[in-house]
């Protein structure tokens, strides 16, 4: 029984006076998007919550049916808008082994570097918006100030800086141009010291502490039950991480680490993330050692026809796992196309955690699980 | 008719000199504070309008003046347009008694003390009348949260004033300023200044202790309905008066007020009120913000106790050596912050988060699924 339920409880009538509806969202500062809370409120005391999604629905999977492939890669990397890369890889993914299509190895190491860029500036907003939850200014521009030099390398390869639209069925659009390899040394050599910077400024700091440990804690047959992927899962001590399980692409080339966390609180989630963007850099920096020569994708037909069948690919991105299930009848546009996006889980999760707790930690769950409602609401 | 005009010379300097730090302070410290913010962020900050963006307190002002006056249909529109004007009492009415210069104090009441403590709680009204007002759930939230932790803080803040009072053997500032003429209280009783800034923090709902107005809670607190003019009136003046009020009650209670190096003037107390707004800007640029239990919890269980310990010793050591308290009562004071600072996390911790610590302690978690490889953040 929560605190919350032992307050309101039919034993003490004295207490369920008067219960307070609030619409947190669609526009608050905190829910990220436009994810829409119902919050019952007894005082500060949470009583319960009813996230409400579909504010962002603009029918992506609807829309693949009506597109070519290739045309659907331009947009796909507008669903998780902060780890536009990995949607586009998944997707491509999926085609991929449809077609039964080899990508060159050097498309895949390209992939590589440019993912785990991705999952760095992914993990920033991550870092920077749950201490904004918690009110902390400072570690937001700190974050976003960092992320502009992850930004600069992007825009150097894709031409963009978040909709990439630089996956190809079978490849990559284009090659890395030439001084991409030192600028992004130099960033790989500056961004550890920047991470221990981070971390100087929030991780052993009391407030801090008492905000998130033991606060939120997801048990692990919970991330089973609710589905859960990512840091969030592993930050309870769920030891999976497709890069490592499946070891797609050139994964299982790289020595890296998969955090993991033993309470599955708001600060195991935040530590696991931290530890995430240090195991990305080393595994950027293995893959710019190993990169290799070659072609960086295979000439493709305008109008590719996939053979009937169906097929499930899923990549790991900065908040899980992220899943296409693609069906093709053998013609020019997929027959139906099913995304899983881990935030979804994610969302379930909140009326869970947060019963019982106060609106600041409702804030600072929320925070913890890393919400990107683009993704949620195809 | 001599009564009236008797009134005007009194009246009306003091009110034009209180009205004019107000502004002061609302043209300056937001202005600074976005600034400073701005560099210890990596960023440069409002830079545009003006010599270093130094117009720019005046651009928003303008902006904020010229807005529709909207007030909202369903909010209570007597109190909702009186709020900001209640508000304002308190940052007006403390200046009345603190000593601007070697000969200039508005009025020095014999009771200036206990006056700053009466004035001092009517700041929570005017949150608590804009908050019940705007008949919106997020400043109902915001304007009972300020309420409750408010009346909380305000216990240990005047601990410390009685304090400084038992040291001057004096209730007005004048004397507290004379008082410290060889060495400042801030000097003999560290603690009390420090419990004085952290409680006063909290009463101005700043950093870390700013739940009253916490953005990414309840969006603005109780200032959320407010736009336009009212806006500016309560955020600016009024929150910025607040600050500068509580500066400048602080330097001299515990900083010598307008007394300084090489010369006395006003000028160190505006030093001294720059150098307190600097450290709240600090704050606002370093900490997370407590959750409302957690503020609770630290105003009685650590700074009430703690603040009535140091008092009781400290009237003790005068009690027992009469002539010259200010050694013991100093070192008393500097090894019970030597503690304080020593065993500050544990104190937290065991405070804060006992429940918690102990529900992670029980429940420590094991794997249930095994991946191939080993990892760990915890090692």
């Amino acid at each position: 029984m929560s605190s919350a339920e032992e307050l309101t409880g039919p034993g003490h009538p004295a207490f369920h006076l008067d219960e307070m509806v609030l619409n947190m969202g669609p526009q608050h500062p905190s829910t990220h998007g436009v994810l829409r809370l119902v919050l019952h409120l007894d005082g500060e005391l949470v009583v319960s919550v009813e996230p409400q999604l579909g504010y962002l629905h603009r029918g992506f999977e609807k829309l693949a049916e009506n597109r070519t492939y290739l045309q659907y890669l331009a947009m796909i990397s507008r669903l998780d808008y902060l780890s536009g890369f990995f949607m586009e890889w998944s997707y491509v993914r999926g085609v991929e082994a449809l077609m039964s299509i080899r990508v060159p190895k050097r498309a895949e190491y390209i992939r590589v570097i440019i993912g785990e860029l991705n999952r760095i500036i992914s993990h920033h907003i991550a870092y920077g918006d749950f201490l904004m939850n918690l009110g902390a200014s400072t570690p937001f521009v700190w974050a976003f100030r960092d992320r502009e030099d992850v930004y600069d390398l992007l825009e150097m390869v894709t031409g963009q800086r978040m909709m990439y639209n630089y996956m190809r069925i079978g490849g990559v659009r284009w090659d890395l141009p030439g001084e991409f390899e030192a600028g992004c040394r130099k960033f790989l050599k500056n961004f550890p010291a920047k991470i221990d910077e981070y971390e100087k400024l929030v991780t052993e700091n009391e407030i801090f502490l008492s905000r998130t440990l033991g606060m939120g804690i997801i048990k692990p047959f919970e991330v089973l039950d609710y589905g859960l992927s990512g840091p969030n899962a592993r930050a309870s001590g769920v030891d999976w991480d497709l890069r490592r399980e499946v070891g797609y692409s050139v994964y299982p080339e790289f020595d890296f680490k998969v955090p993991l966390g033993q309470h599955g609180d708001c600060y195991d989630r935040y530590k696991c993330r931290i530890e995430e963007m240090r195991e990305s850099t080393k595994i950027i920096e293995q893959a710019l050692d190993a990169i290799c020569g070659g072609p960086v994708n295979i000439k493709m037909p305008p109008m590719l026809r996939p053979p009937a069948g169906d097929v499930y690919r899923a990549v790991e991105t900065p908040r899980g796992e992220y899943g296409v299930y693609l069906v093709s009848n053998g013609g020019l546009r997929p027959w139906r196309l099913k995304l899983r996006d881990p935030t979804f889980s994610a969302i379930s999760m909140i009326p869970k955690l947060t019963a019982g707790n106060k609106i600041a930690d409702l804030v600072a769950i929320a925070g913890s699980l890393d919400l990107i409602m683009g993704g949620v609401d195809r | 008719m001599s009564s009236v005009t008797d009134f005007l010379v009194n009246f009306l300097p003091g009110f034009v000199l209180a009205l004019m730090v107000i502004i002061l302070s609302a043209v300056i410290f937001p202005f600074a504070a976005r600034r400073i913010l701005g560099f210890m962020g990596d960023r440069l900050g409002p830079n545009r309008v003006g010599p270093q963006g130094l117009l720019q307190p005046f651009a928003d002002f303008l902006k904020l003046f010229i807005k529709e006056d909207v007030t909202p249909s369903q909010a209570h529109r007597m109190l909702f347009l009186l709020a900001p004007a209640v508000a304002l009492v308190t940052p007006m009415l403390t200046q009345v008694v603190i000593p601007f210069g070697e000969d200039y104090t508005i009025a020095d009441l014999n009771i200036g003390l206990i006056y700053i403590v009466a004035v001092g709680a009517f700041s929570v009204l005017g949150m608590l009348i804009a908050g019940w007002a705007s008949n919106n759930k997020y400043s109902l939230v915001g304007g009972l949260r300020s309420a409750a932790q408010m009346i909380s803080y305000e216990i240990p803040l005047i601990l410390t004033i009685v304090l400084v009072a038992i040291l001057t053997g004096s209730l007005s500032l004048n004397k507290v300023v004379i008082a410290q003429d060889s060495v400042w209280f801030a000097a003999i009783q560290p603690l009390a200044f420090i419990i004085y800034v952290i409680a006063g923090v909290a009463e101005l709902n700043r950093t870390p202790f700013d739940l009253p107005e916490a953005e990414s809670e309840l969006v603005s607190g109780y200032i959320t309905e407010y736009g336009g003019m009212r806006f500016a009136f309560l955020y600016g003046l009024v929150e910025w008066g607040n600050v500068t009020v509580w500066a400048m009650a602080g330097s001299t209670l515990f900083l010598g007020g307008w007394r300084g190096p090489f010369f006395n003037s006003s000028i160190w107390l505006a030093v001294k009120v720059l150098a307190m707004v600097l450290v709240i800007i600090w704050f606002w640029a370093t900490f997370p913000r407590l959750q409302i239990d957690q503020l609770m919890a630290f105003a009685w269980k650590v700074l009430i106790p703690l603040s009535l310990l140091n008092l009781a010793a400290t009237s003790a050591f005068i009690l027992i050596w009469p002539d010259n308290f200010l050694l013991p009562t100093a070192i008393l004071s500097w090894a019970l912050i030597a503690l304080f600072i020593l065993f500050f996390p544990r104190i937290v911790r065991r405070i804060l988060l006992n429940t918690r610590l102990k529900l992670l302690a029980t429940r420590r978690m094991t794997t249930v699924i095994s991946g191939t490889g080993k990892g760990g953040i915890r090692s």
